[in-house]
């Protein structure tokens, strides 16, 4: 089915199951521990070898040497591969990055090695073994030092901007502003810390290879592991129906599944292993820091005129820019503009996707300008950003947005918190020891149109099975499917069964990119269509006017049982959505406000966020239990982004040294208080026949700088310097009274 | 032989003494041994979830893997290995301890409880049924290990063992918000549903307490 044109009124408008609070149908596996997840396959798997990777001990230069005499001597060892046994390998989808093979290191913890032997035990001790001779070339990898020799450089999810992106005459228009701000904001590199490390159980049998692993988009795993091995795609099946946490670390494959994969061929037994928790920040992807300097010039009345926004970032030679300017270019209205970015090169773990790429780091420093102009101009931070909301691509005045809500995100938002109690003069608010201050910002994100499959079968007994290689990273995936197949067919969704991320079953979006859902049902939608059709036929009826409801299929005075059509023999709708121009003709996208209070102690610093709110306009909401929870994980990862998540740079080696959850500080219990969440009710039928938009990565963009700007507000100090760690607060907090 | 393997011999030596061996609670007769060894296998008998099991193991197997490799128990998850993350939790003689960090040889004739001693789907435990009625949770990766804390938490309280968090040491226990939080926080949920993991815990303690 091609979408083209904006959805009419259609099954799904019903919302007898769509929409509604159904609690997970995966539930009952997950609490009880018995969802597989990718290293846990002894239901598929029995008596697989196990295997260990040994990572790089510098960021660049060259293997000279690896000795695995003494791994290969160790009891249990059934094969040691080096990097040097294997050319390298060709990259993966969306990286530039040899996972394994030859002698370059571009980054530490490159996968060397692999140890594998009978027992994890026996491979891990055998991998302490091996050692390797390097040829170490200084590593790059301070981006302020590098600065100097940054490049300018396009957006790679946004080729059709020009690399400097200028509309109007900034310059003239900036120092002709009554009110300016010029200030420079950084944001540190980040790591996934999902909770399941990338694993991987890998089976031959012949040229047939099976990898069970944790893939957010199976069919990017399959055709990047495919490519690597150089077999054809149709000989490799990926399997990943449970999915510990991805937040884009997934979206590409990684060296477990390249590594599994060769060491189950030499070995010629299946094998297991994981990227070892210690080998992921610097052996995987990273979010990578930026220092972005924005300059904003505005009317008295607090009416931008001129927007500058440039982006610093250092990634590995070839790979891409964080997209921090992004949500710039859509975000709010000025006549005059001036956007772009420069890349350095850093030899530190590739840059990559992570969740609300550009957009995270990019809002977590504008929104601070927003809340810095609006005390400049005097004017309340919510009213600021009203001022400047604006219904058309300031690039492309004719393209609207299918659907903008961010004015009445704004204002719900401060009505639901309160914010009229706000002193908005700092260090105003007092609770005993602690200073108390309120903070805002406003948030974006794309929504994104992929095409998706999906295939649904009437079985015999009247059940419907939903199959598709979609993934459920925690989404809620398997619920909104089956809540869309109900709705669809007229049945409840306790007759639907769902069975995901399995590549041979039709090709989907994949979860990424806050694209999952809406694009994942949709496909589901036209798959649903084409049963419709075929159980008119069988039961004779009109398919132009057959209705499914009940359980039962409606057309003129016959009313039929659904299970009925099946009776012959099981029914199939196999589809995929496909898209027309309807994301070129309008902007859409999903926003946000976010609200939040923090309590600062006047005589350490220390920080705790009191209450937090946000205000969501992404379309139709699917399952309004499954979308709060996304949305309120969405806030927690916000308050580490503000508080205490960097990833810290030993400048002399070239590699992350808090590589691991001790060291990399996210949120616990203890940071994260009452949440709460609205979704404004606005389907967008631009986006799609289910009238979703995304909302995985939406409930992120803002949270960071609200909390900033929440700092500021209880103590008077401005920290452009994420995170906000209270050495940053120390030497500068108010007299105690 | 270089200054290593010098050390590995002393280390052996140290911990062939009974003295070490009593303080480190390991079986008689086990020795460590250097990387390139075979490793000494010795009987651990302990009840897993209610049945007895009898392992012969690898000195070096820690009590998570002994679940998950040998047992097949994979509710019990590897998050880090490392004692960071807490997705490890299991109760052992009904303390909540990290799995991971803790070897299979120091639970001989220990009652070990894992998620799969709990409840399993039909027969829930009333906080599994809790984490699903409240959402609180979202991969599930972290789950079983915030259930089994929680379940400990609750009897912790019940005990009167203090926190960090406790105000009045000598005033009957509550399990307030910020109580609940601070005992929890040993269980790391990157997917963030701390709230309504709260939410969750708050109810069944409520019921329980």
């Amino acid at each position: 089915m091609k979408f083209a044109t904006p959805a009419g009124e259609n099954p799904i408008d019903r919302l007898t199951v769509v929409g509604q609070p159904l609690r997970r149908i995966d539930g009952a596996r997950k609490v009880s521990g018995t969802a597989p997840y990718a290293y846990e396959r002894h239901d598929a798997v029995t008596d697989p070898a196990y295997g260990w990777i040994v990572g790089a001990t510098i960021a660049r230069g060259r293997v000279k040497r690896i000795d695995v005499a003494a791994a290969l001597r160790a009891p249990g060892v059934l094969a040691a591969l080096t990097t040097l046994d294997f050319g390298a390998f060709k990259p993966g989808f969306r990286t530039t990055l040899h996972l394994f093979g030859g002698a370059e290191i571009r980054h530490y913890h490159q996968a060397i090695a692999l140890v594998v032997a009978e027992t994890f035990e026996q491979a891990r001790a055998a991998a302490h073994l091996i050692s390797a001779e390097y040829e170490s070339a200084s590593p790059r990898c301070d981006l302020a030092r590098e600065a100097s020799n940054a490049e300018p450089t396009a957006d790679r999810d946004g080729p059709d901007y020009p690399v400097v992106d200028r509309i109007g005459d900034f310059e003239a228009a900036f120092a002709a502003a009554p009110v300016t701000l010029d200030e420079r904001y950084t944001t540190p590199d980040h790591t996934h810390a999902m909770m399941e490390p990338h694993a991987t159980t890998a089976a031959w049998q012949g040229d047939k290879l099976t990898i069970w692993t944790s893939a957010q988009v199976v069919s990017w795993h399959r055709d990047s592991l495919a490519a690597a091995l150089g077999i054809a795609k149709e000989n490799l099946r990926v399997e990943a129906p449970f999915i510990g946490g991805g937040f884009g670390a997934k979206l590409l494959m990684r060296a477990d599944a390249l590594l599994a994969s060769l060491g189950a061929r030499v070995t010629r037994r299946p094998v297991k292993l994981t990227l070892q928790r210690p080998l992921i920040a610097n052996g995987g992807t990273r979010r990578a820091g930026t220092i972005q300097r924005i300059r904003l010039g505005a009317t008295r009345d607090g009416r931008l005129t001129a927007i500058g926004h440039h982006s610093l970032n250092g990634n590995l030679e070839g790979a891409f820019a964080e997209a921090a300017i992004a949500p710039t270019r859509l975000m709010y209205g000025a006549p005059n503009r001036d956007l772009s970015m420069t890349l350095a090169t850093l030899d530190l773990a590739e840059g990559n996707d992570m969740r609300a790429p550009g957009e995270a780091p990019g809002l977590m420093a504008f929104e601070i300008a927003m809340d810095e102009l609006a005390e400049k101009l005097g004017i309340d931070p919510v009213e600021l950003r009203i001022r400047n909301d604006t219904q058309v691509d300031p690039r492309s005045p004719r393209r609207r947005f299918s659907g903008r809500h961010l004015v009445e995100c704004l204002q719900v938002g401060a009505e639901r918190f309160g914010w009229s109690r706000r002193h908005p003069a700092p260090g105003s608010m007092r609770d005993g020891r602690w200073l108390i201050g309120m903070g805002m910002a406003a948030g974006f994100r794309l929504n994104l149109l992929v095409p998706s499959g999906a295939r649904i079968r009437l079985e015999r007994d009247g059940r419907l099975t939903v199959e598709t290689d979609m993934t459920d990273i925690g989404t809620g995936t398997y619920t909104i499917l089956a809540q869309t197949a109900a709705e669809m067919m007229g049945v409840p969704a306790d007759r639907v069964t769902v069975r995901l991320g399995d590549s041979s079953f039709p090709q989907s979006a994949g979860s990424g990119g806050q694209f999952g859902a809406n694009n994942a049902t949709s496909g589901l939608y036209a798959a649903c269509l084409t049963l419709r059709d075929a159980v008119s036929a069988r039961l004779g009826l009109d398919p132009g006017t057959a209705e499914f409801a009940g359980g039962d299929v409606i057309s003129g005075d016959r009313r039929v049982p659904l299970a009925q059509a099946a009776e012959g023999g099981a029914l199939v709708g196999d589809d995929q959505i496909t898209y027309g121009d309807l994301d070129k003709e309008f902007v859409q996208a999903t926003f946000g406000s976010q609200f939040a209070e923090i309590a600062v102690d006047q005589f350490t610093g220390e920080m705790r966020v009191r209450r937090m709110l946000a205000v969501i306009d992404a379309g139709r909401v699917l399952n309004p239990l499954t979308a709060r929870s996304q949305a309120i994980g969405a806030m927690t990862m916000g308050v580490g982004s503000a508080l205490m998540e960097a990833l810290a740079v030993d400048k002399r080696y070239g590699f992350f040294v808090n590589h691991d959850l001790g060291g990399y500080e996210v949120p616990v219990h203890a940071d994260i208080p009452r949440q709460d969440v609205v979704f404004l009710d606005h389907p967008d039928p631009v986006s799609s026949p289910m009238k979703a938009k995304g909302i995985g990565e939406i409930g992120l963009c803002g949270v960071a700088a609200a909390i900033a700007n929440a700092v500021y507000n209880a103590t008077g100090i401005r920290v452009r310097d994420y995170p906000i760690t209270l050495d940053k607060l120390l030497d500068k907090m108010p007299r105690a009274a | 032989m270089d200054e290593t393997n010098a050390f590995e011999v002393n280390r052996r030596k140290l911990m062939a003494g009974s003295a070490a061996l009593a303080t480190l609670n390991l079986p008689s007769g086990v020795e460590a041994q250097a990387l390139d060894e075979e490793a000494p296998r010795v009987v651990v008998t302990f009840t897993i979830n209610g049945h007895l099991q009898r392992l012969q193991l690898d000195t070096r197997v820690t009590l998570l893997d002994a679940l998950r490799e040998h047992l097949h128990l994979t509710g019990t998850k590897k998050g880090c290995d490392h004692g960071h993350c807490g997705a490890c939790t299991v109760l052992a003689n009904g303390i909540r301890i990290n799995a991971c960090l803790s070897l299979a040889v120091m639970h001989d004739s220990d009652e070990i409880t894992t998620i799969e001693g709990l409840g399993r789907p039909g027969a829930l435990h009333p906080m599994q049924a809790a984490f699903i009625e409240y959402d609180a949770f979202q991969c599930g990766y972290c789950t079983p290990g915030q259930i089994c804390s929680a379940v400990a938490l609750v009897d912790e309280v019940k005990r009167g063992v203090p926190s960090h968090a406790t105000g009045d040491l000598t005033a009957p226990m509550t399990l307030s918000n910020v109580e609940l939080r601070e005992r929890m926080s040993g269980n790391i949920c990157r997917c963030g549903a701390y709230s309504n993991i709260a939410d969750a815990v708050s109810k069944v303690a409520g019921e329980m307490l």
